[in-house]
């Protein structure tokens, strides 16, 4: 009973002595780091992101405490939804940092909610990582000193899908996209990477609404104009029906493929992944990529009953990357994060031979182009993707030389 | 664009024709028949597609039963709101059974994605057309999928039927007279509400088989509805609110005009019936078969 005690009274002490360490070498504000989790928890990405990613990021808290005793209960995590519209976001946001004492914010799928967001991370000093917008404008005209913009963007799947589509024989394209920021951007930059890679449009693209549901027109049209490869840049609700159409046009037995701009796996689950089978996207990881992201996934599946997809392993990532920054700044002083930030290079289960470039704050890593499996060669449920080629850090995003950011 | 690319795109239009006009011939015969603007027309139709998707899912009905058995369903339901809800607002401002149905349609649209979302883990539902219906089929001048090609030809009839039923019979003459002189025509023996409810039952079910209809075509989610009902709203109005003979004809035109619209000039292509229907109710304020109030 007395050891018992004496040792209770030692292991207090020794707890005491660790704080009292950290309170004298790490400095937080309000002594605690705060993570905002800034999604959609309600709308059209609310299956891909919302929930899902506010998980993840709880996840990276709880790990990164659990391996940094000195950081042991003072990471806390909150979860605000954005509804994918820019004024609810910058809002949110804004409320978040002033009220809430948020040091960070994390996620933020939909473009234009990613750059009212941002906007309101910078003029508030606070450290903005976008991991589920797309658009290129983050890290170019856009760029500011506290937004980073991770996992993945325009450039990078049209530069991943266009080469590799044309490299294995996509000679010929024909393209359709949703007419607004996101669409806009991204037939621009898969047309330059189809060019580029010695392919060419066979007509001009075809700048549809959005959204729509019925992608007839286009289909008929394709089915006049033969290209090798149909390409839709439409997204999420739209993707779906593009594809649902495109099987049941029954254009790939006409000799025409599919090309998909953004692609995740949740969209598959939705159409079931027959109708997706054989085409090809890129994505910057997926859950049984190799050994290291399948035990991370187990571990998600584990606690959140459902496998995640790329954009909330890419949310822990991004969570997770920032947290060290603090621990190696000593100080969740934005300044001084953002300066531990810049230049990082780093490796995880989901960021590989990752770098943050300080010029543009853009988190370049390797990614995948992948192909969707027909249903009959799926080990399991969920086992989507093969993946086709792997591409490095430096070659997959925009080099730095057409970047427009000034920082 | 050529002669045969602007046939190819005349004859896909149908296709869409074909669900505007199931659509709007629902809401012109509850319109006509109840002066009931029902705004929750879309989400019945979505319903339509998920009942389908869910009859398959819990009893291994294909296609074929669900056909007709969702359209019953919906219908009942219909029949259930009606009487509940709606016949409490007879009489009242048409504006109050705009927001009602409003809300509702709201609710249904929630309901149904945490139900899918609890239930399957997506909020989307697979849906592919019968084995018969499968494939394409090549017609000389375009290869086109067979199950559009029986969505064209089943709506047709549909309409047709509808059209004859209220216009030809017996049972037609009592909806008719039922709804224009309500007062009359229970001093003949005849249960005025029950006829009221069963109409709009029917109305209703339309819109849940234009839903099954839709299943193997669109993607099977919540909202679906949700754009197809504005599109829907200004056919009824270029048609002549309450006109059934105006509903589908203008239901065929429209959708016709739209995909030659998107086939030459994308961008327009959701724009085109909103101005078609400005230009209409310019020149003909009661739309192109509606009668000018006061006429009947």
């Amino acid at each position: 009973m007395q050891k018992k005690t004496l040792s209770a009274l030692v292991a207090t002490a020794a707890l005491a002595a660790v704080t009292g360490a950290l309170a004298q070498s790490v400095k937080l504000s309000d002594n605690v780091v705060k993570v905002g989790v800034l999604t959609d928890l309600s709308g059209v990405y609310s299956e891909l992101s919302g929930q899902g990613s506010v998980k993840a990021a709880q996840m990276a808290a709880d790990d990164f405490m659990a391996a940094n005793p000195a950081f042991r209960g003072k990471v806390q995590v909150i979860g605000v939804d954005h509804q994918n519209k820019a004024d609810v976001a910058s809002n949110k946001a804004a409320e978040m940092i002033d009220r809430q004492n948020v040091d960070m914010l994390v996620d933020m799928p939909t473009s234009s909610a990613a750059l009212a967001a941002s906007e309101v991370a910078k003029n508030k000093k606070v450290v903005a990582m976008v991991v589920t917008g797309g658009t290129t404008a983050l890290t170019n005209e856009k760029c500011n000193k506290y937004t980073f913009h991770y996992a993945y963007d325009n450039y990078m799947l049209a530069n991943g899908t266009g080469s590799a589509v044309t490299k294995r024989g996509g000679k010929t394209w024909y393209i359709i996209y949703p007419n607004y920021a996101f669409g806009q951007d991204l037939n621009r930059q898969m047309t330059a990477a189809i060019q580029e890679n010695g392919g060419k449009l066979v007509a001009p693209s075809d700048a549809t609404p959005f959204p729509n549901t019925d992608f007839s027109s286009y289909l008929l049209k394709a089915q006049g104009l033969k290209p090798k490869i149909f390409g839709t840049m439409q997204a999420g609700a739209d993707l779906v029906n593009v594809v649902k159409q495109y099987n049941e046009f029954g254009l790939k037995n006409q000799g025409i493929g599919l090309g998909i701009g953004l692609l995740f796996e949740t969209d598959v689950a939705a159409l079931g992944q027959d109708a997706f089978a054989g085409a090809i996207a890129t994505v910057p990881w997926f859950w049984n990529l190799d050994a290291r992201s399948r035990v991370w996934a187990a571990k998600f599946e584990k606690a959140f009953g459902k496998k995640p997809t790329w954009a909330q392993a890419g949310v822990y990532s991004a969570t997770m990357t920032y947290l060290q920054a603090v621990a190696r700044a000593k100080t969740d002083d934005s300044d001084a994060v953002v300066k531990a930030l810049e230049g990082y290079s780093f490796d995880d289960f989901f960021a590989r031979n990752a770098t943050i470039r300080p010029q543009d704050h853009r988190v370049i890593l390797d990614v995948h182009t992948v192909q969707v499996k027909p249903k009959a060669q799926a080990k399991e449920a969920g086992d989507i993707f093969t993946r086709v080629s792997t591409i490095p850090a430096a070659k997959a995003f925009m080099p730095l030389s057409e970047s427009k950011c000034k920082m | 664009m050529n002669t045969q690319l602007l046939l190819i795109q005349v004859f896909n239009g149908l296709v869409n024709g074909a669900f505007y006009a199931l659509l709007s011939l629902g809401l012109a015969v509850i319109f006509g028949m109840l002066r009931i603007v029902n705004f929750m027309h879309g989400a019945l139709y979505m319903l339509g597609a998920f009942t389908a998707f869910a009859l398959g899912q819990a009893f291994g009905l294909g296609f074929w039963p669900s056909l007709i058995l969702a359209p019953i369903l919906v219908g009942l339901l219909g029949m259930v709101l009606e009487r509940t809800l709606l016949s409490r607002l007879y009489g009242l401002d048409p504006s109050y059974n705009l927001l009602l149905t409003f809300g509702l349609t709201l609710l249904t649209q929630d309901l149904v994605k945490q139900f899918m979302l609890s239930h399957y883990a997506v909020s989307s539902a697979p849906y592919t057309p019968p084995a018969a219906l499968a494939g394409v089929v090549n017609l000389g001048f375009v290869v086109f999928p067979k199950y559009r090609l029986f969505v064209i030809v089943l709506s047709l009839v549909i309409c047709l039927l509808t059209w004859f039923i209220i216009e030809k019979t017996r049972v037609g003459a009592i909806i008719r007279a039922s709804t224009e002189n309500p007062t009359v025509t229970r001093a003949f023996g005849i249960n005025v509400s029950k006829w009221v409810t069963g109409v709009f039952g029917v109305g209703v079910g339309l819109a849940g088989l234009a839903g099954v209809l839709a299943a193997p075509i669109y993607s099977v989610e919540p909202y679906m509805g949700a754009e197809l009902i504005i599109t829907t709203f200004a056919v009824v109005v270029i048609g002549g609110l309450g006109s059934i003979l105006g509903s589908v004809i203008t239901g065929f035109a429209v959708g016709v005009l739209a995909a030659v619209g998107s086939a030459l000039y994308p961008p327009i292509a959701n724009t085109l019936v909103f101005i078609l229907m400005a230009l209409v109710l310019l020149v003909r304020p009661s739309g192109l078969f509606g009668l000018p109030e006061g006429a009947k």
